[in-house]
């Protein structure tokens, strides 16, 4: 249990994502019914991100050790000097994994 | 310095006067799309023989006037007049001007055509059944009698090096994307000899396309002209951004093939398969920074736009689709290592 009352954080966002789109997008139009769209599919983001963001981050953090960097902006600064080069296969295993987690949070029709 | 609508039908209606020979009224004028850099607005010019359909293009209202956004409008207009020359279907332009113009801002009138630039409405509208299949060959016709465009037309217009471009601009964001890096690391080291230096439409794609019933009906939005490698627009035409969830790779409605082979036939000049690839490859690259521009333009307060703010997120499909064309290149390359010219 955290510090924080119910409804927990992703349950508010899926209200708000409600709310959205079944009261605010059919009350407007033009561009704000688009800007709520928009609204919408943020709220959307932002629960998936509180629900799998904490497992997705593990797993990031075991990617980058196994590729013997400490973070992000390490990993670039490798690959930029060509340290990486002959592992470009290995790299590109790893991020994939690590870019299918964004991709599952930000919007997971691309995926394919 | 903006004005109203009413300012701005009295001084469309005084501007076009000279276009018609006669005093014009100014009708049904309403704005289409704004932006950073653009504003278009839609209206009928009303004359004594008729009612002709129009597209005012113009810097926003109330943005300062400076020489430079004159320039760019003016050679954009040139640019439309060039294409037009060279058999690739534009508007007709009615009048130009810059800031000393009665509009205040630099501008360009033009003749409306009818059809979409929509791309979801493209790809699934029934109207344009017959037009889908024709898109990709249409374009690859375009693009090589675009590419003939006499550079000295639009004198001014950037000649950078597109990969050192791309990466200031990168750097600049400040952020940080180990998958960007990956693919910034093959573009150096794969990079192909350029054959020609042409003119490059910059962001030819469905969205800049007006497509009627038959097919390509103009190209528009000549904003990021500029003179580089034919295979530029090949490949930002093929970006999977641009396929508007189609299934085929050439704005989701055409393939490789109808694209390259037209586009060979127009302008006597063969594709080579990787380098266009390679020109895919980059265009995904680039849309994936323009993503973080945009989200920046939020962040720092350029313009507060929840729009802009959720274009940051849209980074990772470019990640996506940068990592799975370089895992087809690394393959076709033998899995050569990666950072490697490959030497067949």
């Amino acid at each position: 249990m955290g510090l924080h009352d119910t409804p927990p954080a992703a349950e508010l966002a899926a209200a708000v994502e409600d709310f959205l789109r079944t009261d605010v997008m059919p009350a407007v139009d033009g561009p704000l019914k688009f800007q709520a769209l928009v609204a919408a599919n943020v709220m959307a983001i932002i629960g998936r991100e509180l629900s799998l963001g904490p497992a997705q981050e593990r797993g990031h953090r075991e990617r980058l050790s196994g590729l013997g960097v400490a973070d992000d902006a390490q990993l670039a600064a490798v690959i930029r000097s060509g340290a990486m080069d002959d592992r470009f296969g290995e790299v590109i295993e790893a991020l994939r994994q690590s870019v299918a987690d964004k991709v599952a949070v930000a919007n997971p029709k691309w995926a394919r | 310095m903006g004005g109203t609508v009413e300012e701005l039908r009295d001084q469309l209606a005084s501007v076009l006067m000279p276009s018609f020979g006669e005093a014009v009224e100014i009708r049904d004028l309403r704005r289409l799309t704004g932006g950073a850099s653009r504003e278009t607005w839609s209206f009928d010019a009303a004359h004594a023989d008729g009612i002709d359909p129009l597209i005012l293009r113009r810097a926003p209202a109330g943005a300062p006037a400076d020489k430079a956004s004159a320039d760019l409008m003016l050679r954009e207009a040139a640019a439309m007049r060039e294409a037009s020359r060279v058999g690739v279907p534009e508007p007709e332009l009615l009048a130009t001007g810059d800031d000393s113009s009665e509009l205040r801002a630099p501008f360009i009138v033009m003749r409306r055509i009818d059809g979409e630039t929509i791309g979801r409405r493209i790809l699934r509208d029934e109207q344009y059944v017959d037009a889908r299949p024709r898109i990709a060959s249409q374009c690859g016709a375009i693009l090589g009698a675009l590419h003939t465009m006499d550079p000295k037309t639009v004198a001014g217009a950037p000649d950078l090096d597109a990969l050192a471009a791309l990466r200031a601009m990168f750097e600049e964001t400040g952020v940080v994307s180990p998958t960007l890096e990956l693919a910034f690391r093959w573009l150096a080291t794969h990079r192909p000899e350029s054959s020609r230096k042409v003119v490059v439409h910059g962001d030819f794609r469905l969205g800049n396309l007006i497509i009627d019933r038959s097919g390509v009906a103009a190209v528009l939005d000549w904003e990021l002209l500029h003179l580089g490698d034919p295979m530029e627009d090949l490949g930002w035409l093929c970006v999977r951004a641009w396929r508007f969830g189609g299934e085929q790779p050439v704005a989701g409605v055409g393939t490789y093939d109808q694209l390259f082979t037209a586009y060979e036939q127009t302008s006597g000049h063969p594709v080579d398969r990787t380098v266009a690839k390679w020109w895919e490859l980059y265009g995904t690259v680039r849309w994936g920074v323009i993503c973080i521009l945009q989200a920046n333009r939020h962040l720092k307060g350029a313009e507060r736009s929840i729009e802009l703010a959720a274009i940051g997120r849209r980074l990772c499909e470019q990640e996506y689709d940068t990592l799975g064309l370089l895992e087809e290149l690394l393959q076709a390359a033998g899995g050569r290592r990666g950072g490697e010219r490959g030497t067949a």
